[in-house]
């Protein structure tokens, strides 16, 4: 088993704030990797940092065989790592059709073939050739979500970075979503890191998770072991409850 | 039980350069001093209805309804002066994010006051003690620090709070609440829902929750209608959630991944054209 992403002693400070305090997580090649946790808590945070969108202090990431320091990325690292914002209203550029915004990746790595390449990202997010000069106002949510997964795949990466992809969306289409994205996993034998608020989200998507809080991580377990309930962390304990929903009394 | 609010075949229709959308067609209820849960998508038109009866639809918006009326008043008829005297009044309104719908010149505790001194006549000092006892009842430790804090200085389940307590501070009969927590982390959710529950229990007042998360809201209310494409398709006991017969309803039920249910692919909606009808 080889690690895909590995950090170790990470610390990212906003001037006095330390975002993250001394935080490692492993992410074996092929898995689907799961950060929970409240506002704040530093999750979001930990995979900007990976992807370079933050101010790294201390410590040291590992992505297959980069080894990186500080908010530096080539350009070969953006073909194999991709991200997908929780925002599909802010994540699309709202004067660009979806040709322009699909094309603009294939542009910037120099990659040729454009016209089947785009065409064939469409159909694989399940939107048809119909969607291709629309621009992000004449979408839904959850078809601009697809639009932005399309555009991450497009360059045939090997990890993806989802930051809450279907927290904006209904519980309807947030299904759609998410099965798209276990299909697209399974196709290209992606690795995932998915952060999200929502536990029953993650255990359906992941198969180990960390619990961040204030920073740190605070337990690192398997969603099968979530499920089953044993759980080491009051902290993890209580979000459990949380998602379990409203008890009068 | 005598009904608190009466619809009746409510209409919300907005004019647009590409021709009338009609976001609440026919909607009808009755209210009682009760929990009611409002549940569709985004655009089922839940937040229309909502809006159209707190008298907030936007002003080239078209509101029509056979009945429309609130403790024997005609909410369609009233002219603006006597909408004005209801709301926040004897109707209030909780909304969806308090970073957006405070007022962030102007500090808490004075946002509070301003509502209490709009509807009743009373003196500065007892308007700022009605508001620190209201900031206390929404469990605020510290009330006279929070009085004087800028909505930017506080968290979002704060923020909400002071909003919930500003809402409640004049004594509504009804109150509409919005997508109240969607904002807020889970763990801060339980905490303000529980909150609402206690007040709206203790002042005996009449809730309209409105909210796309279905299990959510059978929790928290006793009758729930479900909206689709500004219609309602049912209407449902919160206890009797499971045996919902829409399929619609059970579509909504079904497509939340469960802790501890293996459901891949997880099921979709299948929408079919019949119950936009």
């Amino acid at each position: 088993m080889t690690t895909a992403v590995s950090v170790k002693n990470l610390t990212v400070s906003y001037d006095d704030f330390k975002a993250l305090d001394d935080v490692g997580v492993d992410v074996t090649a092929g898995e689907s990797f799961g950060l929970v946790g409240e506002s704040g808590s530093g999750k979001s945070t930990l995979l900007r940092a990976v992807a370079g969108l933050a101010p790294v202090t201390e410590g040291t990431i590992r992505v297959e065989n980069w080894q990186l320091r500080g908010a530096r990325r080539d350009k070969a690292f953006y073909r194999s790592v991709q991200m997908v914002f929780q925002d599909p209203y802010g994540s699309l550029h709202p004067r660009q059709t979806v040709d322009r915004q699909l094309l603009e990746p294939l542009a910037i790595h120099g990659v040729g073939d454009g016209e089947r390449r785009i065409l064939k990202a469409l159909d694989e997010v399940g939107l048809g050739s119909g969607f291709r000069f629309r621009y992000p106002h004449q979408l839904s949510g959850g078809q601009r979500q697809r639009i932005a997964i399309a555009r991450a795949l497009i360059l045939e990466p090997s990890i993806l970075l989802l930051d809450e992809p279907t927290s904006a969306l209904d519980a309807s289409v947030q299904a759609e979503v998410l099965n798209l994205l276990e299909q697209v996993r399974r196709d290209r034998k992606l690795t995932f890191i998915m952060v999200s608020h929502d536990l029953g989200v993650v255990t359906h998507m992941c198969d180990r998770l960390a619990v961040m809080q204030n920073g740190r991580v605070v337990e690192r377990l398997s969603s099968a072991d979530l499920v089953a309930g044993r759980i080491g962390e009051d902290y993890t304990r209580n979000l459990m409850v949380a998602s379990k929903g409203f008890r009068r009394g | 039980m005598s009904a608190l609010l009466t619809v009746e075949d409510l209409r919300v229709r907005f004019p647009t350069r590409t021709g009338v959308v009609e976001a609440v067609r026919g909607v009808s209820f009755t209210l009682g001093r009760e929990r009611l849960g409002i549940v569709g998508e985004s655009g089922s038109g839940k937040s229309q209805t909502g809006r159209a009866i707190m008298g907030l639809t936007p002003s080239h918006a078209e509101v029509t309804a056979k009945t429309l009326s609130f403790g024997g008043i005609d909410l369609i008829s009233a002219p603006p002066k006597v909408r004005r005297d209801l709301r926040g009044k004897r109707i209030a309104m909780i909304l969806q994010d308090p970073k957006y719908s405070l007022n962030p010149v102007m500090s808490i505790g004075r946002q509070i006051v301003e509502t209490l001194r709009r509807h009743e006549n009373v003196s500065r000092s007892e308007a700022r003690g009605r508001a620190l006892d209201m900031l206390a009842a929404v469990q605020i430790r510290d009330p006279a620090r929070v009085f004087d804090l800028y909505p930017h200085e506080v968290s979002g389940g704060m923020g909400q709070r002071a909003m919930i307590a500003m809402m409640l501070v004049a004594g509504p009969e009804l109150l509409i609440a919005d997508e109240p927590t969607s904002a807020l982390d889970v763990t801060v959710q339980l905490e303000v829902l529980s909150i609402l529950d206690k007040l709206v229990a203790d002042r005996g007042m009449g809730l309209i929750f409105v909210s796309h998360d279905l299990r959510l809201v059978s929790s928290f209310c006793d009758r729930v209608l479900v909206m689709y494409a500004g219609k309602i398709v049912e209407e449902i006991a919160a206890s009797d959630l499971a045996s919902a017969k829409h399929p619609y309803t059970q579509g909504l039920l079904n497509c939340m991944p469960v802790i501890g249910a293996d459901r891949h692919p997880l099921p979709v909606l299948d929408r079919k054209p019949e119950w936009a009808l």
